[in-house]
């Protein structure tokens, strides 16, 4: 079959890549695959402790003492009718004295507790949802009623939760950025080793009347798909990971602290494009520095 | 194009440490005009081809290209005033990667020219240099003469003000020799520059054109027709 000019379309000037380009695709796409990671992680942890402040917000705990004639577990029943008649409680129960002895043998062992022991009763608020009533009603209903008592808003607990969130959050977005400069750095290297093992090339290319910009834009374009096709393994590899997690972790306690949904998946999504930018930013930088030192 | 085209003003340069292997050069090319280069290997025939299409740099003197003078253009003025000259290499120098039609199209695809406007004066090229029949053929199943006259075609494909070669018969026989001669001359005669760095006595004797002749890092130029010394 002879050659037809008017069928010719353009050969690509940079030669196909070679074993190197194809080890620093898969080191790419580990990469990918550990920044998608971490990314979903971040969301699954950070809804983890939207759910447990929630949970904590919605309730309070109140600590009931015996006062006067008045059994402890007598109080607890009458600060329980006090509290489930305050606006915004959903429902407020007295809990067994087992339970609050349950509590205290943590610090004073499993023994039988001597009878005469005051040990405090514990009633369990639940507040509305909508309009929750808050520490200070409760308090006032029970200063009120003369039941002396302690409320325990579990403020402390949802503090530490919110900063627990916001380090996992912070941890994330520093993995992100240490993983992208990682590639980053990968890129460039690959670059000058690019450049110089097409010097031949390059010089042909120059003196034939391209300039700088002209053979960076090819390195740029080389280095972009590349990273875009490496992004995308990374991010189905994640995908496929977290879907795991989701299908098989439940009941395990890495679902508790990391409860993946499918929604999080999306998290990895952007990722051929966020690795493209990164490598055709970088290779662009790069060529431009090298080449201004060429003939 | 009229007027000088280069012109050497007092030019040094050496390669390191190494003595001088040009010696305050002074010449012009005038626009259409036909120059060979002679001169004994390593006396610097392929230096001032360099410092033309700016591949070195002199450590003395003034060059100046299209009227620019090379020691003070900006970069970014290079790759322009390059697409005004046409280089053909010793080695050839051929990308191996790409058909013999896609090394002669590399000079209007990197001046940013659609394909439209010139693949049919591609294929008129090859056919004209005696590749019609190879314009698929990758570098490496081409023979010597093939592959100069490929490295020809894609110096010329853009039209070129100033046409540079090196030794462009140094690897081929003595009738394609000629046949190479023949293609220089048909370039001079439609208006390009054209500077031939040869060692080969018979052709610079065969052409009767100017020679510019380096000896010892000195320059002598021969007009047409006046004896040189062996």
């Amino acid at each position: 079959m002879s050659f037809e000019a008017s069928n010719w379309s353009p050969g690509a000037l940079l030669p196909r890549e070679d074993g190197t380009q194809r080890a620093l695709l898969f080191v790419i796409a580990v990469l990918a695959f550990l920044a998608c990671l971490a990314a979903i992680g971040a969301i699954a942890s950070e809804r983890a402790a939207e759910g447990w402040k929630d949970q904590l917000i919605g309730s309070a705990t109140v600590l009931v003492r015996a006062s006067g004639l008045e059994s402890a577990d007598a109080a607890a029943a009458r600060a329980a009718e006090t509290l489930a008649g305050v606006k915004g409680v959903a429902e407020a129960r007295a809990l067994d004295k087992a339970k609050g002895d349950a509590l205290v043998a943590r610090f004073i062992g499993p023994d039988p507790l001597p009878a005469d022991l005051p040990i405090p009763r514990l009633v369990a608020v639940e507040f509305n949802s909508r309009q929750p009533a808050t520490t200070a009603d409760l308090r006032r209903a029970l200063e009120a009623d003369g039941i002396d008592a302690t409320v325990e808003d579990h403020s402390i607990w949802t503090a530490q939760i919110m900063r627990t969130g916001a380090l996992a959050r912070s941890a994330a977005i520093g993995l992100f950025l240490l993983i992208a400069a990682a590639a980053g750095a990968l890129i460039a290297f690959a670059t000058r080793q690019g450049l110089d093992a097409r010097r031949d090339l390059v010089e042909i290319l120059h003196y034939s009347g391209a300039s700088d910009d002209f053979i960076a834009r090819l390195f740029q374009v080389r280095f972009a798909r590349m990273a875009a096709v490496a992004g995308a393994a990374g991010g189905a590899a994640a995908a496929l990971a977290g879907a795991g997690l989701h299908l098989f972790g439940k009941g395990q306690s890495v679902a508790a602290i990391l409860p993946v949904s499918w929604t999080d998946l999306i998290a990895a999504l952007p990722c051929p494009f966020i690795a493209a930018l990164i490598a055709a930013v970088t290779a662009r930088l790069t060529a431009q520095a090298v080449l201004k030192n060429a003939p | 194009m009229t007027g000088t085209v280069v012109r050497f003003d007092g030019v040094t340069m050496a390669y390191g440490r190494e003595p001088p292997i040009l010696k305050d050069i002074s010449f012009s090319l005038e626009a259409g005009s036909f120059h060979f280069l002679t001169g004994a290997s390593g006396s610097g025939k392929t230096s001032i081809l360099k410092l033309i299409y700016m591949s070195e740099v002199a450590a003395g003197g003034r060059i100046e290209l299209f009227g620019h003078d090379l020691a003070t253009l900006p970069r970014a003025d290079r790759a322009p005033l390059r697409r005004r000259m046409g280089v053909i290499f010793q080695e050839f120098r051929l990308l191996e990667h790409l058909s013999a039609f896609d090394n002669t199209a590399l000079a209007p695809r990197i001046a940013g020219r659609k394909a439209d406007s010139y693949r049919n004066d591609v294929a008129e090229l090859l056919v004209w240099v005696g590749l019609g029949s190879r314009m698929e053929a990758l570098p490496s199943t081409l023979s010597d003469g093939e592959k100069q006259r490929l490295a020809i075609a894609r110096a010329v494909v853009n039209r070129p003000e100033i046409l540079l070669a090196d030794e462009p018969t140094g690897n081929v026989d003595a009738a394609i020799a000629q046949r190479i001669l023949r293609l220089l001359s048909e370039l001079n005669r439609v208006g390009t520059t054209v500077l031939v760095a040869s060692h080969d006595e018979d052709l610079v004797t065969h052409s009767g054109n100017p020679v510019l002749h380096l000896n010892d890092g000195g320059l002598t130029r021969f007009e047409r027709g006046q004896k040189r010394p062996k």
